[in-house]
């Protein structure tokens, strides 16, 4: 086991409160997308999915920031927008500095080179008929750049860099495994030395043994290259290995944005408490034991309608009637640990006085609430005037 | 799916249009930027030496004088409500659908239409039949006895069916079956109203003509999509749930496998009764496609124009029906 | 050709040649499945045995390649005849299947023996309502009217936790979450009340809460009718919430089998070593890099000589004689119900496991 003081690594230079700190690489705020909806005869816009509905963090030079959430949560939108393959329906995109929101193509440019994506299909994000040497030298076409020594000798730079044989520059992607894809598609990321790299699912396509591969892999390169990075994933193991923050989004929101110790050890919001509960352990004597689980009853809503107030008070054991009604603000609750949520664990409850919700509390399924059931302080028969404390 | 429908249905008239447009500007621009006049269209009309007078006289009864757009618009009309023509020596009634008056004979076109949709209807749908049940019977057993003789063969016997073209086929078959054997040595065409037996046996060899080509292009995509349906998950469910192969190949295989080529059906079946141009032909038989050689022989526009629209007519109308059987038979593309 | 000669040796070194006693539900005895393709024979399965009671959960762990789910579409019987070579022998409940009729097999498929798979989008057909489909799933085996299948279908719906069966029963797959679909599949699955339930990868393609709910849901249903379960899945994590017993599968072989306890606390392969260093877990500290298995999985055509895994096997020149590349390891039993095929000595093994691995993870 490794010592705990340690945890965040050199990279972590930017680590401190929210506020202090240098510069942040990536600011984000408000940041919104809305899909629409049509439907009839004309078309008529009915609606629109909400992908990402109001997104505000900073990315900091050097740092790791994880993105996590289920399915439909909104978080590969999200890793879309800030590299603006899509284009924000409101709020704003800073990169070093400068609004990138709007941009156009032209003037995208420029930005392209700093800012790059690696993808979660090694099979499909790699063009079968090009060889290895024409993927990975497709940035400095695009952006008219020559290295120097030339783009075949810098190619075969990035190919060792990732790992990869530089004898591999003339083969084809299909005689590569998913590992070694993914190898590449790192490497045609890198290629242009950019300073955010933003990681959608970058090892759930792999198996185990090779997903540890390029976790050490991306690991390093941050150290060697002083890579900043945002990395999108839906497994909270490998979340916590390679983030030094982490995001949880919920229904297009983040819900909790923390350092990663702290936000393991005690996570806020109890939808992070129970997404961290149901990761499976591989340790057989924590079988059947349901003492610590928390069940989540349902899917998660569709973003095309979704509950008002807390967007999680659906499945919510701790809802109320405020959360209902009223969406809580993403709020600072501890140093470097900001959570939305009215009934915060392992935090002083935001609206004590509010009395439990019982409509709620039918939809939620606790294999037993021994866990989260004290720490409730489910005071009956609060004042009716309990919405309004704050 | 009621707005689906309505949608759809809305679409397929707006195409209509549109074609008609098309076709309208081809057969009366087109020449005209080819330097015909409508003096020269006029004479058409009138045949043999036409007089100034004449000239001037149509020109004016069939509104040739009058601007491109309004002669569009009254040819349109003359489709939907009819028209009336009050000029010659014995004015007449144009019923509804209009389409005017041939050049050359001065017959009203529709009911020559009419008189030849029965004999492309009969190819067409005796064919179709054919093909349908032959190509995709052909196609299942191949896909499903894959690299076995029958499937070499039959796959061989598909390529040389698609490479073969159809008038060659068919005056193959006619030198073989009707003049080599005599079978059918008076081939014509029998309404299924007057003898329903006649009907058939004369109209035998026109379709297995033309089933021939079709049935080896639809062995073909039956093979490709069964091949493929017969890959995916829920195929592997239907086995796994127990079921006899026979059910899982006709139930879960087949219905997936059929539904691109219905889209294709539908697209050939409506050109199809546009008039099945060569087979037709070559068996001297009064349909639609022979009508639209005639109206293009003899450059009678209002016959290419009534034919082209009729055709257009069914394709657009089988588009429709192909949308809505897709809606049918595929949840997915109901509901969304 | 030795091949053959080996089924004996691990015959003995397994203690059970015959069909097992009444205690064994499920019993596969060397199972082989080859299959020939252009570029050659590629051995998927290449002598598998194991037993499971009735009751108990087995879990299938490997990677992709490793042969897992070729496993259990043969325990299923649903490979194409055609296309597959098999041998060995697989007893169900005292039938043996291989050498049973494919028609015999079908009707057992879907009634004692019924199967779940991964992506349940495309495991149901699009065409059919998920009604039907399970309607369809219970008429096989029982010669029933439509009006009391459906209501049994309902009756699974609503017992796998879907909301208001009656009105779901005539929905789409399409309009079921994914969530709701396995729940949907696992209701088809077990509406003839299978004996033995095999789930391939159930969860994979499911979110983590969702996941949770289907662990939940099977070992319940589990418990409700005794049945033996089969679970095959990548992620250790799955294994240990829900196998008493674990077979770990690498290029078509069982490198370790034994008691979940056993291979999760006193691993005995190198390979399972490496499997369970390459996982961030949550439930440990932080570690500071993770131990990954070098290079790649081997190709089925070309697997290597002698232990398979020697070419990513960090031991591999710790037995003598280069044994590890010229000789092919028996599965030996190294305690009582535990098994590793690896040419290293029991204490070897021990020690690199408690010096050198045990304090990394």
């Amino acid at each position: 086991m490794t010592d705990p003081s340690k945890k965040i690594p050199e990279q972590g230079a930017g680590q401190g409160p929210d506020g202090s700190g240098p510069e942040p690489l990536l600011k984000v705020t408000g940041l919104a997308k809305h899909f629409p909806i049509t439907k009839g005869v004309l078309k008529r816009k009915v609606g629109a999915v909400k992908a990402v509905d109001g997104l505000s963090f900073d990315v900091r030079p050097g740092e790791t920031l994880g993105v996590v959430g289920e399915s439909g949560c909104g978080k590969s939108t999200m890793g879309r927008l800030i590299t603006r393959l899509l284009e924000p329906t409101g709020g704003k995109v800073e990169f070093e500095g400068r609004d990138i929101t709007h941009l156009s193509a032209g003037a995208l440019r420029p930005m392209r080179r700093d800012v790059q994506m690696i993808f979660q299909d090694p099979y499909g994000s790699l063009n079968p008929r090009h060889t290895i040497g024409g993927i990975v030298s497709t940035p400095f076409k695009l952006q008219g750049i020559q290295p120097e020594g030339g783009v075949k000798k810098e190619v075969q730079r990035l190919l060792e860099l990732v790992g990869l044989s530089p004898e591999h520059y003339n083969r084809y992607p299909h005689e590569f495994s998913g590992g070694q894809r993914q190898r590449i598609g790192i490497a045609r990321a890198l290629a242009l030395n950019p300073k955010l790299v933003v990681a959608d699912e970058p090892v759930s396509a792999l198996d185990v043994s090779i997903q540890a591969q390029v976790v050490n892999l991306l690991d390093d390169l941050q150290e060697e290259l002083g890579l900043t990075y945002v990395i999108i994933a839906h497994d909270l193991s490998v979340i916590r290995h390679v983030s030094d923050r982490i995001a949880v989004m919920y229904l297009g929101k983040i819900v909790e944005l923390a350092d990663r110790a702290s936000l393991y050890a005690s996570p806020k919001h109890p939808y992070t408490k129970a997404l961290l509960s149901a990761v499976p352990v591989p340790d057989p004597s924590r079988r059947g034991a349901k003492s610590d689980r928390i069940l989540l009853k349902g899917d998660v809503p569709s973003p095309i309608n979704p509950p008002s107030g807390c967007r999680f008070h659906t499945r919510c054991w701790k809802a109320t009637e405020i959360c209902r009604t009223t969406e809580p603000p993403l709020i600072q609750l501890a140093p470097g640990h900001q959570a939305a949520c009215h009934h915060p664990e392992n935090a002083a409850d935001q609206r004590p006085q509010d009395t439990v919700s019982v409509a709620s509390r039918e939809t939620i399924e606790l294999a037993d609430v021994s866990g989260a059931g004290t720490e409730t302080p489910a005071e009956g028969g609060a004042s009716p005037e309990a919405g309004s404390a704050e | 799916m009621a707005a689906y429908i309505i949608r759809r249905v809305f679409a397929a008239v707006l195409l209509l249009l549109v074609v008609s447009a098309v076709t309208f500007a081809i057969f009366f621009l087109v020449p005209r930027l080819g330097g015909q006049t409508t003096d020269s269209l006029a004479a058409q009309y009138i045949g043999k030496s036409p007089t100034p007078d004449a000239i001037a006289a149509v020109k004016k009864n069939l509104g040739l004088d009058q601007p491109l757009y309004l002669q569009y618009w009254d040819f349109i009309k003359s489709i939907v409500v009819g028209a009336e023509y009050n000029f010659g020596p014995n004015p007449s009634v144009c019923h509804v659908p209009c389409f005017g008056y041939s050049f050359k004979t001065h017959v009203e076109i529709w009911p020559q239409i009419l008189e030849r949709v029965p004999v492309t209807l009969s190819l067409a749908v005796g064919a179709a039949v054919l093909w349908v049940l032959s190509g995709v019977a052909i196609g299942v057993l191949s896909a499903l006895k894959r690299g076995s003789i029958f499937d070499r063969l039959a796959m061989g016997v598909a390529l040389a069916g698609v490479s073969l073209p159809m008038f060659f086929t068919g005056l193959v078959s006619l030198a073989l079956f009707s003049f080599h054997w005599t079978i059918w040595d008076d081939l014509h065409f029998v309404p299924f109203t007057e003898n329903p037996g006649e009907w058939a046996w004369n109209l035998i060899l026109p379709w297995c003509t033309l089933a021939f080509l079709y049935s080896a292009l639809y062995a073909r995509l039956t093979r490709a999509g069964m091949l493929e349906t017969m890959g995916e998950d829920y195929i592997r469910t239907a086995r796994a749930k127990g079921l006899r192969e026979s059910k899982v190949v006709v139930k879960h295989g087949l219905r997936a496998a059929l539904t691109p080529l219905v889209t294709i059906f539908g697209m050939d079946f409506a050109l199809l009764l546009g008039g099945a141009v060569i087979t037709e032909n070559v068996f001297s038989f009064q349909g639609m496609g022979a009508y639209a050689i005639l109206g293009v022989k003899q450059s009678d526009l209002p016959i290419v124009m009534g034919v082209t629209l009729v055709a257009a007519f069914f394709i657009v109308v089988c588009n429709l029906l192909v949308d809505l059987v897709y809606a049918a038979i595929d949840p997915r593309v109901r509901l969304s | 050709m030795s091949d053959v000669q080996k089924t004996g040796a691990e015959k003995a070194t397994t203690g059970t040649g015959s069909a097992g006693g009444a205690d064994k539900f499920l019993s596969v005895r060397d199972l082989r499945i080859h299959f020939d393709t252009d570029d050659g024979l590629v051995k998927s399965v290449d002598g598998v045995s194991f037993d499971l009671q009735a009751g108990r959960t087995l879990g299938i762990v490997g990677e992709s390649g490793s042969g897992k789910s070729v496993t259990s579409l043969g325990v299923m019987g649903l490979h194409n005849s055609e296309r597959a070579r098999i041998s060995g022998e697989i007893w169900l409940d005292g039938e043996e299947l291989i050498g049973a009729g494919p028609e015999r097999v079908r009707e057992l498929r879907g009634q004692k023996m019924a199967m779940i798979f991964q992506d349940p989008l495309s495991a149901l057909h699009p065409y059919y309502s998920i009604g039907a489909q399970i309607v369809e799933a219970y008429r096989v085996h029982n010669a029933v009217d439509k009006k009391t299948a459906k209501k049994r279908a309902v009756e699974m719906l609503d017992r796998v936790g879907i909301p208001e069966p009656a009105r779901r029963y005539d929905d789409y797959p399409h309009q079921f979450s994914g969530g709701m679909r396995q729940r949907a599949m696992i209701a088809m699955a077990l509406v003839n009340n299978p004996q033995l339930l095999i789930a391939d990868e159930p969860t994979t393609a499911l979110d983590v809460t969702v996941q949770a709910q289907i662990l939940d849901l099977i070992r319940d249903l589990q418990k409700e009718f005794h049945s033996a379960v089969v679970i095959i899945t990548h992620d250790l994590g799955v294994v240990a919430e829900i196998a008493d017993e674990l077979l770990v599968m690498y290029a078509g072989r069982c490198i370790e089998r034994g008691t979940a306890e056993k291979v999760f606390y006193q691993p005995q392969h190198p390979y399972t070593w490496g499997l369970l260093g390459s996982m961030p877990r949550i439930d440990r500290e932080q570690t500071d890099r993770l131990v990954p298995v070098k290079g790649t999985p081997p190709s089925l055509i070309n697997v290597p000589s002698g232990c398979a895994f020697h070419p990513r096997c960090p031991y591999a020149d710790i037995p003598e004689d280069n044994i590890t590349r010229t000789e092919r390891p028996e599965l030996r039993q190294v305690t009582d119900g535990h098994f590793s095929a690896c040419h290293m000595s029991p204490a070897q093994r021990e020690q690199i496991w408690t010096e050198e691995i045990a304090p990394k993870l």
